[in-house]
């Protein structure tokens, strides 16, 4: 994985995501997920690419399913900003990465 | 040599054109979980079983990853973009990535080959939007973990139907296949498994008519076909796999169809215009398997490149 992404648990989710200066975009993925494959290496690039406006972290739903209870995940991969703790949007299955910088464009 | 769409008929068809030393460049689409995308329909499929020479089966994404390499280590270039536009009027065909208005195309192509396969059908039916990824899924690999516990309902009753349902109750605790006709459509092996698994139950004749629930599913509103009577299914999970539509949007007026839009070949792979082929999902609603796309991309690839030899001559 990237050096740029960093990676979540139920342990430290709050601290990471309330913490953060600029907004944090959560993947929620696992193993197993298709699409979430296929979109990993897109979030790779916009983190890499956007240092100063976003963070790209990611939390694996089979070891925290606590935290994807909470956000009501039921379909992955779903990626949810988060701006001072407070969740700004969610983004439900994979997209393209010119789809994915449009529907973050009015939140960063 | 441009290649549009990356399943097992554009991958195959990357294979055999790069290992013919003509660079073919590949635009294998973007990512997405409810149309087409990189790699195809067996993204969201978890076991194959039937392709050949995996004794023990592979899992679909798995298959595909090997396809692309396969393809990439032969020259083949790879584009994760979405074509948006193809123009077929001239040669060398103009295709289209990003923006449709362009006044170049992104890429020319002295032959193509299209391999855009086919998409799920969704419902169409009130509610279908709002609770997609709230309760309503087409991925049942991606989504059957949240469900554990759950009952839960599929619509549909061909392969992909009966396959995500029988791969469900590994999750829920009962799965009622949804079915508009009272006989399925699955091959005999798939409903063998069906019929025997405790958890699985059918609901025959009949089709939803809307999806219920404010922030998330709580159940589908169903009518029987024969007797017309309404009922509501009180489910909290409902997975999608009624039948496929090909991608084919991009080409109309330009290449001929048949009336459900599936694109018409002669003669192997040859479509309506001289340079231009198709394989795969995209022209073929009879077979649609992996091993059968793989086989006409293969074709496609041998057709385009006696094809091109022969302008040269």
């Amino acid at each position: 994985m990237a050096a740029n992404i960093v990676n979540l648990s139920d342990a430290t989710f709050d601290e990471e995501v309330k913490g953060s200066e600029v907004p944090v975009l959560v993947d929620f993925w696992a193993e197993w997920c298709g699409p979430c494959k296929m979109v990993s290496p897109i979030l790779e690039e916009i983190a890499s690419e956007n240092p100063e406006r976003i963070r790209v972290a990611k939390l694996n739903i089979d070891d925290n399913l606590e935290t994807a209870r909470r956000f009501e995940v039921m379909s992955i991969p779903t990626m949810i900003l988060f701006k001072d703790g407070d969740v700004q949007t969610r983004i439900v299955g994979a997209k393209g990465k010119g789809q994915l910088l449009q529907d973050l464009a009015a939140y960063l | 040599m441009v290649i549009v769409g990356s399943g097992p008929a554009g991958l195959t068809a990357a294979i055999y054109t790069a290992r013919a030393n003509l660079a073919p460049l590949v635009v294998e689409g973007e990512p997405s979980s409810t149309s087409d995308q990189p790699g195809g329909q067996l993204m969201l499929t978890t076991e194959v079983e039937n392709y050949p020479g995996f004794i023990d089966g592979i899992m679909g994404p798995e298959l595909m990853t090997s396809f692309r390499a396969q393809a990439a280590r032969f020259g083949a270039i790879l584009k994760t973009e979405k074509a948006t536009k193809v123009d077929l009027s001239s040669r060398p065909f103009g295709v289209w990535v990003g923006d449709p208005t362009a006044p170049e195309p992104t890429y020319t192509a002295g032959a193509l080959i299209i391999a855009t396969g086919a998409r799920s059908l969704m419902l169409g039916v009130p509610g279908e939007d709002k609770l997609l990824g709230h309760g309503l899924s087409t991925c049942a690999t991606c989504d059957g973990f949240f469900f554990r516990g759950h009952e839960i309902a599929v619509v549909g009753g061909g392969d992909s139907a009966v396959e995500e349902a029988t791969f469900l109750t590994k999750f829920a605790d009962k799965v009622t296949i949804v079915h508009r006709r009272k006989e399925l459509r699955a091959s005999k092996i798939m409903q063998d498994r069906a019929f025997k698994n405790p958890k699985i139950s059918f609901l025959w004749d009949t089709v939803v008519t809307e999806v219920l629930g404010d922030n998330s599913l709580s159940g589908v509103r169903v009518r029987n076909v024969v007797t017309n009577e309404e009922s509501e299914l009180g489910v909290t999970g409902l997975f999608v796999a009624i039948g496929h539509a090909p991608n084919t949007a991009l080409f109309a007026g330009q290449l001929e169809m048949d009336e459900n839009g599936y694109l018409i070949t002669h003669d192997g792979t040859n479509t309506n215009v001289e340079g231009v082929f198709a394989c795969g999902d995209v022209q073929d609603h009879v077979y649609r398997q992996a091993i059968t796309a793989a086989g006409s991309g293969c074709m496609a690839a041998i057709d385009a490149e006696r094809w091109l030899e022969a302008q040269q001559a």
